[in-house]
């Protein structure tokens, strides 16, 4: 398989929906010849020129309009340039998007995917940095996934296009000159399931979007000190695996939950809440440990920025606290 | 008059079923057989009927919280209406949307909406998939003085400008916002005039004479099918009732009130359709009787239609 990187495994997701379906278009701001603030639709410009709906800085009417188009048949991709913009045009994804098909007894339907980068770690401070799946995951109505890797995030985005509810898409800002194998051409990755993205049987690590990739690394490293952690990509919160999280804690007995936004009614806690109701619960060996952000707004000192989230080390000395090894 | 005598009579029934189901819904309100809160639509019939006697049966609407109008004007079932507005499963929305998110995607009605200008951007995007696909339909939104001052508004119709949108955006100016008088809330004397903001033609019309809704209306679609882009109408009128049920009216006077009664839009359609001797008064007495039966019909149905189930509770959240 050939490897690629994260944004360019996104964009020819979004290229072959395209071409897939008439009814597919994006709409966002920059996203023409300039190919959108972090270059994801650079190059489609003159090939996409219908499909790319460049418009003016008015969020909350490009995801209102993106609704409208949805309801009539059409299948918007909206880029949201930085995922803490997604604020402006919260009624037009809470009160509307989410809702509409519930409150006329489904008769409507909104098939519309609202892309965002989202967080911390190029010095963009606080309103470019925040994550905020677990606002969105609150919200019925409304499917909420962050992909990890080149793989999924192509898989996924053809699932969000394909799918008939409004999808809220986060990647991480860190992610996408990241390197994955890639397969040519078509497939999806499911909406709602996790992966598991190492085995393991001595501790579960429950990570989402750039913590998965830390997560991993943290768990190379603890191999080396004998212990053997798996690692599962939670990938989607809104459907969300239970199952394979329930199935992996069983036989592990421990698990650490790893959350790139802050902790205070995160998303963390929701999966903590469903694995101690349920039969996970009697097969705990130690409690669940939460690993999340810090309950500020991300700062711009570096070195404060780099606190302000869990890093590799936080993951290991996490687990390594478990086992009372250091 | 150049409208045939059956789209005449069409207009005439239509604002009749308006005014009646009103009546009839602010009737069972105050019997407290209606959940909730209702906007009633009673003195404005002219602007919804006369905009959607413009349109095709293909053509988008969206509407607002204040909506029932709009919603029979586009074609919608009595029966279906009256029964969402008692909860019913056989409701537009199987009861879980009530008055103010009656949808009837039948009749190209893409709903009310709770939400002052909720409607706008969808109707924006409604008409930005017929340019992308070139089908020929316009869509037409509703909305009113209040919402003329979000930012949803002005998103929305530099977005119609700059696009060229086969969109018309009809303000119905009843003059307050709940109760706040458009004297206070609004910069401009006249909300049409904001369409020099957004490159486009804003009209101002007598949202009283279905007539003349009809003809600035029909002239926005012609201009919006050819391809020339958006128009903003702004229909000066006046809601009878309180902004909702529990509205005592402090913020204007009685004499205001009796002031635009005199403007009744049905009494002026029926004295215009019997001077130009168009219809005799037996044939609008008709009209009256045929419609009052429709809502009696529309009333049984709703009160003998079945509630939703408990255990469907969560049906309908995803797709």
């Amino acid at each position: 398989m050939v490897e690629k990187l994260y944004i360019d495994a996104l964009a020819e997701a979004i290229r072959e929906e395209f071409e897939r379906d008439e009814n597919v278009f994006m709409m966002g701001e920059d996203i023409g010849i300039y190919g959108g603030a972090f270059g994801v639709t650079k190059g489609m410009y003159p090939k996409y020129k219908d499909k790319l709906i460049e418009t003016p800085i008015s969020e909350a009417s490009i995801v209102g309009a993106a609704v409208g188009a949805a309801l009539v048949g059409m299948r918007p991709i909206v880029e949201i340039m930085f995922a803490d913009f997604m604020m402006d045009a919260m009624e037009w994804i809470v009160n509307q998007a989410a809702k509409l098909r519930y409150m006329t007894g489904g008769q409507l339907k909104v098939p519309l995917v609202i892309r965002a980068p989202m967080g911390s770690g190029t010095g963009a401070a606080a309103q470019h940095s925040q994550s905020l799946p677990a606002m969105f995951a609150h919200i019925p109505g409304l499917k909420v996934v962050m992909p990890a890797t080149p793989y999924d995030v192509k898989g996924l985005l053809k699932s969000a296009v394909r799918d008939d509810n409004p999808v809220i898409f986060l990647e991480h800002k860190l992610l996408y000159w990241t390197k994955g194998e890639v397969p040519e051409g078509d497939y999806t990755v499911p909406l709602g399931k996790a992966a598991v993205k190492k085995e393991g049987k001595d501790i579960t690590i429950i990570a989402g979007s750039i913590m998965v990739p830390r997560s991993i690394e943290a768990a190379q490293k603890l191999k080396e000190e004998g212990i053997d952690a798996e690692v599962i990509d939670i990938r989607s919160l809104v459907p969300m695996d239970t199952e394979t999280i329930i199935n992996s804690v069983i036989k592990t007995g421990r698990a650490i939950i790893v959350e790139d936004d802050n902790k205070n009614n995160g998303w963390g806690a929701e999966v903590l809440s469903k694995l101690i109701e349920s039969d996970a619960f009697d097969y705990l060996d130690y409690p669940i440990q939460r690993l999340a952000g810090k309950d500020v707004p991300i700062p711009y000192n570096p070195q404060l920025e780099r606190a302000a989230v869990p890093q590799v080390e936080d993951i290991i000395h996490t687990v390594k606290a478990i086992f009372n090894k250091e | 008059m150049e409208l045939s005598k059956e789209k005449l009579l069409w207009m005439y029934k239509k604002m009749v079923q308006i005014r009646q189901f009103e009546l009839k819904v602010d009737e069972l309100f105050k019997k407290n057989m209606i959940w909730g809160t209702c906007h009633l639509y009673v003195g404005e019939e002219a602007t919804a009927v006369g905009a959607c006697a413009a349109l095709d049966s293909t053509d988008y609407i969206t509407s607002t919280h204040r909506g029932h109008g709009h919603t029979i004007a586009k074609g919608a079932d009595l029966k279906r209406m009256m029964a969402e507005l008692l909860g019913k499963e056989t409701g537009y929305c199987k009861g879980r949307g009530g008055s103010m998110h009656i949808v009837d995607v039948s009749t190209g009605n893409l709903g009310a909406n709770g939400i002052v200008a909720g409607g706008i951007p969808i109707a924006t995007g409604a008409a930005l998939a017929s340019k992308l696909r070139n089908d020929g339909r316009v869509t037409v939104c509703f909305f009113g003085d209040g919402a003329a001052n979000t930012g949803a508004f002005h998103e929305s119709l530099n977005m119609a400008g700059i696009w060229k949108l086969p969109a018309i955006y009809i303000c119905e100016n009843n003059l307050y916002g709940m109760s706040n008088p458009v004297s206070k809330s609004t910069a401009v004397k006249d909300i049409a005039t904001r369409a020099v903001s957004y490159n486009i033609p804003g009209e101002i019309v007598d949202g009283n004479d279905v007539l003349e809704v009809y003809e600035v209306v029909k002239k926005a679609v012609e201009r919006a099918r050819k391809g020339e882009g958006a128009t903003l109408i702004e229909s000066k009128t006046y809601r009878w009732l309180g902004h909702s049920k529990s509205d005592p009216r402090v913020y204007r006077t009685r004499e205001e009130e009796e002031e635009w009664k005199k403007k009744d839009p049905i009494k002026r359609l029926g004295e215009r359709l019997l001077s130009e001797n168009v219809a005799t008064q037996q044939e609008l007495n008709q009209i009256e009787e045929e419609v009052a039966k429709e809502i009696e019909e529309a009333y049984q149905f709703a009160i003998n239609s079945p509630d939703p189930k408990v255990e469907d509770l969560a049906k309908y959240v995803y797709a």
